[in-house]
């Protein structure tokens, strides 16, 4: 277990470095001087020759990679040119608002896509699995940010039930929070549920095939513990796995549903950044993000060790 | 959809005589009679067809000027004279659909041919040499999938510029690995084989044999990812311009006309309706197509 733990985080260093080196490349893509360009709407001198000494601009490339990894690694990832606030600093303040957005999604997700998976494997062929499918083919080909601005015009505009806009912390009042997060929250699970339940209805099929759910059958328990006691546990460790994968998209969906009911969460961050010409929180972002995927990616892969029992004991 | 039938047909030969002269006539023509009894991925097919129609004629198709502004006709809600209304400069948003198809299409195709391109170069290089080429390769993979895709992408496009062009490069670009990944799991599946080892063994340069040996055989694969990644492309092209970051206002485009629409949304509803239903039809349809090809070129579900 613990020699599998440090294998798995050992082979996550080559990743790291080159999700450093592709972040730090951005910066090559600007035309022209990066300090001119950095220093944004204040074109002062004095500023320019701070950027470019703090850059390092008068060292060659792999130079500076290594000064601007060494200024990560302390946790500095530069400063943002309009509000001279540390990029870090940003990105922590602004990381609760996603991540209670995600974690609501995630919930919401589940919620919609394992019963969903269940129905559809156990009763292939059916109105209830031709249903799910259509569902599923419909959250993956809809454009996400739509069906936000639908609910928007349903929900806020027309019922008048819900809050377009607004968002309130939650331990400021829980319940506007809520108000505030349901329809972000709906649109993102829903965008997730379609992935998670092909994956539930495949992996559940797979499962019911095996000889111990037959076992389970033959002994005459009810199809309801079968299903929901023996076929279940086992069908969703994959799901771990490969729910994991989706929190890629929830993170890039987070973006445009923050945009779209405008919460104040890192989605906004980076595209006011984007507009602002605030490179480095654009980049300080990415990493974060990379960094948050890569690890909740190795603690699904954990998760799927521990709940393993085969691979445990190997 | 009375022209369906003799389209159908001709494809059909064009396809079959496409492959003819260098794969082998069977498997094509056969996957072709398999998907053509596959009445949704035909569904998807023909919905693809209708698009790229309307964004070839567009200046014919579309009843007005997608930019032709008209003050006495602000936001007037779809009637007879505008069938999808009209927007906040008096706009037509029928012919700005119509248009917007352009975007949309053009993104999904370039897009992905930048992947394909990249994908294939990279992912055969890896696949082909093995070794220390590969090893890198596939980390620098991993980095790239590391970075959510839409994510990276916004990042590739801000230090590029806010252009549609630029915003084809970053979608490329983002969905490039998948590629990679998938050519190196094919050519490390079809260099074992016999065919390849005497390709080598009558001297054929790696170019010779990456070009007749490999590419055929991992064509299939390719083109069912592709018709999958044009469907998501559509998707971050309308997402990007929504955000202000591919096609830039007045031209028109889908994700900018949602952009726009989402400030009035209480006067003029109809506004955020019709070109987001463009962008779900679309790309409804090329998932339909590429879940068909998919049952079509398996060679396993002969």
């Amino acid at each position: 277990m613990f020699a599998f733990f440090i294998r798995r985080l050992v082979s996550l260093l080559p990743t790291l470095v080159f999700v450093s080196m592709l972040i730090f490349g951005l910066q090559q893509l600007l035309p022209g001087d990066p300090a001119q360009i950095l220093a944004g709407e204040d074109q002062s001198p004095e500023l320019i020759a701070h950027l470019r000494e703090k850059m390092h601009l008068d060292q060659p490339l792999p130079v500076r990679y290594f000064y601007w990894l060494e200024g990560v690694l302390h946790g500095d990832l530069g400063e943002s040119v309009r509000t001279q606030q540390p990029v870090l600093e940003l990105i922590l303040q602004k990381l609760p608002v996603t991540a209670e957005l995600a974690l609501l999604s995630m919930l919401i997700g589940l919620l919609i896509s394992i019963p969903a998976g269940i129905i559809s494997a156990v009763r292939p062929g059916t109105f209830w699995d031709y249903g799910a499918n259509a569902f599923a083919l419909s959250g993956l080909s809809v454009p996400h940010f739509w069906l936000g601005i639908l609910m928007i015009l349903l929900f806020s505009v027309e019922l008048g039930w819900l809050p377009a806009s607004g968002y309130v912390s939650p331990f400021e009042n829980l319940r506007e929070n809520l108000a505030a997060m349901v329809m972000p929250a709906f649109v993102l699970g829903t965008g997730i549920s379609a992935v998670l339940m092909r994956h539930t209805r495949s992996s559940m099929m797979q499962v019911l095939s095996a000889d111990y759910v037959r076992t389970a059958r033959a002994k005459g328990l009810s199809e309801r513990v079968v299903v929901l006691k023996h076929a279940l546990r086992n069908a969703l460790t994959p799901v771990i796995t490969l729910g994991a994968l989706e929190l890629g998209t929830l993170l890039s969906g987070a973006v445009l549903t923050e945009q779209v009911f405008t919460i104040p969460g890192f989605g906004k961050l980076i595209i006011d950044a984007v507009f602002n010409r605030d490179y480095a929180v654009v980049q300080g972002v990415v990493l974060v993000t990379a960094t948050v995927y890569i690890l909740l990616n190795l603690m699904a892969d954990i998760a799927y060790f521990v709940f393993n029992p085969r691979l445990r004991h190997a | 959809m009375s022209h369906a039938k003799p389209m159908t047909t001709s494809t059909a030969t064009t396809l079959a005589a496409q492959s003819g002269s260098r794969v082998e006539y069977g498997p094509w023509l056969r996957a072709w009679k398999k998907l053509s009894r596959n009445r949704m991925a035909l569904a998807g097919l023909y919905i693809i067809l209708f698009f790229i129609f309307l964004a070839i004629f567009a200046p014919w198709v579309s009843p007005d000027d997608p930019l032709a502004t008209n003050w006495g006709a602000i936001r007037k809600p779809p009637g007879m004279e505008h069938w999808f209304g009209t927007d906040e400069l008096g706009r037509d948003v029928l012919s700005r659909v119509i248009w917007g198809a352009r975007a949309s299409l053009l993104a999904g195709i370039v897009s992905v041919a930048i992947s394909l391109v990249l994908g294939i170069l990279i992912g055969m290089l890896a696949g082909y040499f093995g070794g220390i080429v590969d090893a890198l390769i596939c980390r620098m993979t991993d980095a790239f999938l590391a970075c959510p895709f839409l994510i990276l992408a916004i990042a590739l496009a801000a230090f590029l510029g806010p252009n549609l062009t630029n915003a084809m490069i970053a979608i490329g670009v983002s969905a490039a690995p998948i590629f990679v990944r998938l050519t190196r799991a094919q050519v490390l599946n079809v260099k074992v084989e016999d065919y390849i080892e005497a390709a080598r063994a009558i001297g054929c340069s790696p170019m010779r044999i990456a070009q007749s040996h490999l590419l055929p055989n991992i064509t299939p694969p390719l083109i069912v990812q592709s018709t999958l990644a044009i469907a998501s492309a559509v998707i971050a092209e309308a997402s990007l311009s929504f955000l202000g970051l591919g096609q830039q206002p007045p031209e028109p485009s889908w994700g900018s006309m949602l952009n726009t629409a989402k400030n009035f949304m209480e006067d003029a509803p109809w506004m955020a309706v019709w070109p987001g239903l463009a962008i779900f039809v679309l790309v409804l349809a090329f998932n339909l197509l590429g879940d068909g090809l998919r049952d079509a070129l398996d060679p396993r579900s002969r």
